[in-house]
């Protein structure tokens, strides 16, 4: 099962986990993901199941460079990623990851045009005048086109997920990372933010993986990995 | 850097007042730094302006340093002398126009020779005793500012006048004399001579005003029967900087004890820089205080914003990043501080400076030293970027270390 750190990883793996463990140090050290590996290609829909508190959070920090395993590697776009400074780490993120979580996690203070420039005003990669058309076209794909001078308070939540799902397309990432994205929504918001991430998968070719409780919307993702006590319990395509 | 800088200026925007508060802190400290500064500095200008003005840059007198070497201990080579009657020797500088010359040829300034004596001055059956200053009145005029002390007549009537007499104010009203009026000086030796008054002057020192006067050189050389001597050598320097550089080198040359005005007056040098080191420590006690108000909402701003350093953190900003928008938040306060705060320093020292009193008795209407100096202003303002930004450093220390996945974990 273990393969060494050095081999090269295939290129056709987005993502790779090798032998991921996480344990939190304690005087009982709590295992929280425990020798897990898999693969993602690109432009998959991935959903990470489980019972609460089988590690389906902690996997996917680990994932996002948010948090460093134990043991086992994290490969993303063939490169390793253990070796990174904090300061890389985050560079990482910032160009090849998109983060959404339960909650919204917005800037209260900022407009939701304003956030979801932030990410490319920190890159710098376009123009001033890029950023705006980039920010204003992705926010119309999610269908925000008249929320773009409202702050987050004045949104409601399903609002708020779409607003951080462009903020997480901002920079155009390969990996979209989302940790219970339709979890404190109703059935209708649900509907629009699972309709969203579905359409950047389709459209822009990025991988989504998210976390979800909700088996229903698990069950209409390609893919699903199912986690029990921090392992893998099973990890099927499905139709 | 602009876009750390926009959330940094949301986060205190968000505070509004607090920040005035901890802003105001700030420019408080330094509003009274830049004020207390003028003030010191001022008061040691105008001070040491009024000093400069009143006595001699160099004066040389007729004094060693040394108590003068004995014949006997020239003659015969012993370790100690006891019982030794020691020479009697004519005290004052001897040939005063040899000595002025040498001093002439390198001295950039004003020289004026003077010799001082005690005389008793009798008038209407009254004694008082004198401190009496034989002068060359031009010359004596080019090195002291007397002419602006004088009250009535004119100093320089004592060049025309043989036996003419300057006196203080103070020393002729007791005696009931006035301008024009003869008086008679008797000398220690028994020697006595009339004098007329040509001038008073009252100088505000009220030694001064009850007991000196001036007379013609001659007349008094005359009168303490001391021909051609005198007792000491005023100078008045071009450069004020060169008083201690003069004095060495006329001692040198001349063997006399000669005293620079700083020489003089050290007490009051060393009260000054005692007063600066107090006047800066509590300056910086102000600063400190201000600091720990910086240091506090930073620190509330880090606890309040740790969803927002965690979603920063998320989205790929790096803990340097996280540190200096935090530090910037310390900053600005700090700049916003020290601007309000020389805005107030200048205000508060130019009112002092408009503020008079008025002494009842005998100095004129005088209004508080300020000194204005861009120097003051520059210390203040960086002492208060410096705090600020100690006080910003440690709070945001802190929120770069947070760690994202306890506060996403954590969040409800």
């Amino acid at each position: 099962m273990s393969l060494p750190a050095e081999v090269p990883a295939e290129t056709s793996a987005l993502v790779e986990a090798r032998d991921l463990t996480r344990i939190l140090p304690a005087v009982v050290p709590v295992t929280l993901v425990k020798d897990v590996s898999f693969r993602i290609g690109r432009s998959e829909f991935v959903a990470i199941t489980g019972p609460s508190g089988s590690g389906k959070s902690s996997l996917l920090y680990l994932l996002g460079l948010l948090d460093r395993p134990t043991s086992g590697q994290v490969f993303i776009g063939g490169a390793r990623t253990d070796d990174l400074s904090p300061a890389e780490m985050a560079h990482m993120r910032l160009e090849k990851l998109g983060f959404v979580f339960q909650f919204h996690f917005l800037l209260p203070e900022f407009t939701t045009l304003e956030n979801v420039m932030i990410p490319m005003q920190k890159l710098g990669k376009l123009s001033a005048g890029d950023q705006l058309d980039h920010a204003t076209a992705l926010l119309a794909d999610l269908g925000l086109e008249d929320f773009l001078h409202r702050r987050p308070a004045q949104l409601s939540g399903g609002q708020r997920q779409r607003v951080a799902v462009a903020r997480a397309l901002a920079n155009s990432p390969d990996l979209i990372l989302a940790d219970e994205p339709t979890g404190s929504l109703d059935s209708v918001a649900t509907e629009q933010v699972f309709d969203s991430l579905r359409k950047i998968v389709e459209t822009q070719k990025t991988t989504v993986v998210a976390v979800t409780h909700d088996m229903d919307l698990a069950a209409r993702m390609e893919r699903r990995i199912h986690l029990v006590d921090g392992r893998i319990d099973w990890d099927r395509q499905q139709g | 850097m602009m876009l750390l800088l926009r959330i940094a200026a949301t986060h205190i925007r968000n505070r509004m007042r607090q920040t005035v508060v901890s802003v105001l802190g700030v420019a408080l400290g330094v509003g009274f730094s830049v004020a207390m500064a003028g003030l010191m500095e001022g008061s040691q200008r105008d001070f040491t302006t009024t000093l400069i003005d009143a006595i001699p840059h160099v004066e040389i007198v007729d004094e060693q340093r040394a108590p003068a070497e004995q014949p006997a201990s020239t003659a015969y080579d012993a370790v100690a002398y006891f019982g030794l009657r020691p020479k009697e020797d004519l005290r004052g500088i001897r040939n005063p126009t040899e000595a002025l010359a040498a001093l002439r040829d390198w001295v950039q300034g004003k020289l004026a020779q003077r010799l001082s004596g005690q005389a008793v001055l009798r008038y209407s059956g009254q004694d008082i005793g004198m401190t009496l200053m034989g002068v060359d009145p031009k010359r004596e005029l080019s090195v002291s500012k007397i002419r602006e002390d004088m009250r009535e007549g004119s100093f320089e009537d004592l060049g025309t006048t043989a036996n003419g007499l300057v006196i203080g104010d103070k020393a002729t009203e007791r005696l009931g004399a006035d301008v024009g009026d003869t008086v008679t000086l008797t000398s220690a030796s028994g020697v006595a001579k009339r004098f007329k008054i040509v001038g008073l002057f009252h100088t505000g020192i009220t030694t001064s005003d009850e007991s000196l006067a001036y007379a013609p050189l001659k007349a008094v050389q005359i009168l303490l029967e001391k021909p051609n001597v005198i007792n000491s050598i005023a100078i008045r320097l071009d450069t004020i900087a060169q008083a201690n550089e003069v004095a060495a080198r006329a001692e040198r040359q001349l063997g006399y004890k000669a005293v620079s005005w700083e020489e003089a007056n050290e007490g009051l040098m060393e009260a000054f820089f005692v007063r600066n080191v107090i006047m800066y420590t509590v300056v910086g006690a102000i600063l400190v205080v201000a600091g720990f108000g910086i240091f506090n909402i930073v620190s509330t701003i880090v606890h309040e914003k740790a969803r927002d350093i965690a979603i920063l953190k998320s989205l790929g900003f790096p803990e340097s990043d996280i540190q200096q928008i935090f530090v910037l938040e310390g900053l600005v306060i700090g700049i916003l501080g020290a601007v309000a705060g020389s805005a107030l320093g200048f205000g508060l020292s130019s009112y002092m400076a408009t503020i008079r009193f008025e002494f009842t008795q005998d100095v004129e209407m005088t209004h508080l030293p300020i000194y204005f100096s861009w120097t003051h202003y520059i210390i203040a303002c960086l002492l208060a970027l410096f705090s600020s930004g100690i006080a910003g450093y440690i709070p945001a220390r802190k929120a770069a270390r947070l760690n994202p996945v306890d506060i996403i974990r954590g969040a409800t």
